[in-house]
């Protein structure tokens, strides 16, 4: 595993934002990482513990203003996938931050535009 | 916050894509399931799709939510980047990977060059080695498993069209007798559970016909995508046998019956299974 890791390219994530909406829509995002999520409960194939090592966390924020966040526990599978919504009032950025047990930190954002 | 009226109104869907109702939907640059081919079904043909639980289902027709196209991210990547001592990338010759539809339908199949009947992740290495200089992925390599994927889905839809005659004929019974052979301590075929006892309880769990129709697949036990030989190798050790090797020719006859037998079913690729 890379031990840090803030460009998306070797780790890939998935977002679904949609591109436009009205003011004060709610809007669903959906966003999909991969990633092990090794509870550190599981072993390998020659009998050793593997490691814990899970996203720990994960937040979303509008243009600099936290709007989502969420702790994560070993018990969620791997690749997980969150899905939430959110009211929005104006044009702007989504960001999107994933921060595992090794200190690894994934990013990736979106734009939205509101009229 | 003044000028940001922004609220979070409910909480988190963790793979309950069910329960919240979709103010978006995915839009999806890949070929869908044609409207013949949707009951996933072809006469007395059924593809796994159809043993899930309405979950399960969920996921895999969602092009957002299905995991399998994180791989399929990564290959549309790959599949531009040059790579090995010629600088060419699959897009070098193949241009757009449309190019590829109704490709991955066909595998495997009768190789001329080689008198062999080769499946499509061993057509990639081939292609890595000749054409572009580049080393063979190992078997089960994320980049190939990805590949892999990704070449068939873009033929998702289309029915599943393996040629069992002429060359192919002689590895096609090659791959039946395997079928069909009993092995391992629970000296137990594939035909057996599958052609059998398909549709009967194996204990909490309904017995599918065993097709292949959507390799390579997302399986919740992995957690990631595998190759159809990932899953033969699985059940050869679930009947306690020790399974033939990764990329071997027992495999590929095996892997070529079994296509066979699901010849008309739609490719589903990147399948979403238990």
């Amino acid at each position: 595993m890379a031990a840090v890791a803030d460009t998306i390219s070797n780790v890939q994530s998935r977002l679904l934002v949609p591109s436009t909406a009205t003011k004060n829509q709610v809007i669903t995002i959906k966003t999909l990482i991969q990633h092990p999520m090794y509870s550190g409960f599981t072993k390998d194939s020659s009998g050793k513990t593997i490691a814990r090592e899970i996203i720990h966390s994960f937040t979303c924020t509008f243009n600099g203003q936290p709007v989502f966040a969420m702790d994560l526990n070993p018990a969620i599978s791997a690749n997980p996938f969150i899905e939430f919504p959110v009211k929005v009032d104006q044009s702007g950025t989504f960001e999107f931050t994933w921060v595992d047990d090794n200190g690894a930190t994934y990013k990736n954002q979106a734009q939205i535009t509101v009229s | 916050m003044r000028f940001l009226r922004l609220i979070v109104v409910a909480g988190v869907a963790l793979a309950l894509a069910l329960v919240l109702p979709h103010a978006v939907v995915s839009q999806s640059a890949y070929p869908e399931l044609s409207s013949q081919l949707s009951a996933y079904s072809h006469g007395s043909e059924k593809s796994g799709f159809l043993y899930l639980d309405p979950q399960t289902k969920t996921m895999e027709t969602d092009d957002f939510s299905n995991p399998g196209f994180l791989w399929i991210d990564a290959a549309a990547k790959l599949w531009s980047t040059p790579d090995g001592t010629a600088g060419k990338s699959c897009e070098s010759c193949h241009g757009a990977p449309s190019s590829m539809k109704g490709v991955g339908a066909k595998y495997p199949m009768y190789d001329v060059a080689t008198h062999n009947i080769i499946d499509l992740e061993q057509r990639i290495n081939m292609e890595r080695v000749n054409r572009m200089g580049a080393a063979p992925y190992k078997w089960e390599a994320k980049d190939l498993v990805a590949l892999t994927a990704f070449v068939k889905l873009q033929s998702r839809g289309m029915p599943v069209a393996v040629d069992a005659s002429g060359p192919a004929h002689s590895f096609w019974l090659d791959g039946k007798k395997i079928y069909e052979t009993r092995r391992g301590q629970l000296d137990m075929s594939c035909e057996e559970c599958h052609v059998q006892f398909a549709d009967h309880k194996l204990r909490s769990d309904v017995l599918s016909q065993g097709q292949t129709n959507g390799f390579p697949l997302y399986r919740l036990d992995w957690q990631s995508l595998g190759s159809v030989q990932k899953r033969f190798k699985g059940c050869m050790e679930n009947v306690r046998a020790k399974p033939f090797e990764f990329g071997s020719q027992e495999m590929v006859d095996l892997e070529l019956y079994v296509a066979s037998r699901g010849n008309g079913l739609p490719v589903e690729t990147p399948a979403v299974r238990k």
